[in-house]
């Protein structure tokens, strides 16, 4: 169970390091496909919208982290 | 003309995505064998290749008979999240929020933490097995080989592209085994942070204009669209590290941001 929690575990971690960020993205996924699925948003809104909505969204969280972050003394980083 | 550019930036993408995860794989088989011998390192290494194949040949044949725009949709989510996964830290690193990747460093913590320390009693011979240096050389492989196997299937699966992707990545693990054989020594010169840089705008391209095909957006001129969403992640990126910079030398120096 232990291995297969942890398998299941460097499985998401493939795709997710920051929670946060990996949400907005999908939420911006999600409201992107809703609006074009009942056609609310034409196509170059919901366009606009997916890449302002993710790119937003990427900004938002590095210069929110670089603003808590404190830098760290050593040169080693994880992968 | 667009096919051909879509061919090769897949193979260009697929060769640098997988050059970054096959040094990161290599630095840790290169510390097994130096420390634990060599024949638990391969014995592990080519057990994680065995596993990586049958997963292929398992789950690769599948995907064709995934409807196309569901295939797009997911495909295009995994490989957004993956991308921006990889941007992210590349962004963090290039602000200096956090620090650069350096496979001298890990390769060294490797190398401590396989010597024993106390905790891991080394093998009597180098020619036995070792249950450690198999496990930690398995794993490693495994999970790298894994990300370049969600790398090959994202960028080439949706436009029947898989064939190049795979050539791209093969190329890539084949270099990167050939130096570090030649070298025997960690590739620490490789400008991973760059690389990771680049291929993550890549990647957050590809799964934008994936997911976006997905749920029925006509991208204006097609498939070069891709290369105008690379520019505008390029340059959004750029400003990105440049107000983080910033930012992040107001909290570094006390009241500056008062």
């Amino acid at each position: 169970m232990n291995v297969l929690t942890r398998a299941v575990r460097g499985l998401i971690g493939l795709f997710i390091d920051d929670g946060r960020l990996a949400l907005t993205v999908i939420g911006v996924l999600i409201l992107v496909g809703l609006l074009t699925q009942f056609g609310a948003a034409g196509g170059a809104l919901a366009m606009a919208l997916l890449v302002a909505g993710t790119i937003g969204a990427l900004l938002v969280n590095v210069i929110h982290t670089a603003s808590t972050v404190t830098r760290q003394p050593t040169k080693t980083a994880k992968r | 003309m667009i096919a051909s550019i879509h061919a090769w930036s897949t193979i260009a993408s697929a060769f640098l995505a997988s050059s970054v995860e096959a040094v990161e794989a290599l630095t840790v088989v290169l510390a097994v064998g130096v420390v634990r011998g060599w024949r638990s390192a391969l014995l592990g290494t080519v057990a994680a290749l065995a596993l990586l194949a049958v997963l292929v040949a398992i789950f690769g044949p599948a995907l064709g008979s995934v409807p196309l725009a569901l295939l797009q949709v997911v495909v295009g989510t995994l490989l957004l999240l993956f991308g921006i996964r990889w941007l992210r830290k590349a962004m963090l690193r290039a602000a200096g929020v956090i620090d650069l990747h350096d496979e001298g460093a890990i390769y060294e913590q490797e190398f401590r933490a396989l010597s024993g320390g106390g905790t891991s009693a080394l093998p009597a011979s180098r020619t036995e097995w070792d249950a450690i240096a198999i496990v930690t050389a398995f794993k490693a492989v495994t999970l790298e080989g894994l990300e370049v196997i969600v790398i090959i299937i994202g960028l080439g699966a949706v436009h029947g592209l898989l064939v190049p992707a795979s050539l791209g990545a093969l190329a890539a693990c084949l270099l990167v085994a050939a130096a570090g054989l030649a070298l025997r020594h960690p590739l620490a010169r490789v400008p991973e942070n760059s690389l990771k840089f680049v291929v993550g705008i890549l990647m957050t391209a590809f799964g934008l204009f994936w997911f976006g095909e997905g749920v029925g957006l006509v991208w204006p001129y097609a498939d070069a669209a891709i290369l105008g969403l690379m520019a505008i992640l390029a340059i959004a990126s750029w400003l990105g590290v440049r107000v983080a910079r910033r930012r992040g030398e107001r909290v570094a120096i006390p009241g500056a941001s008062a």
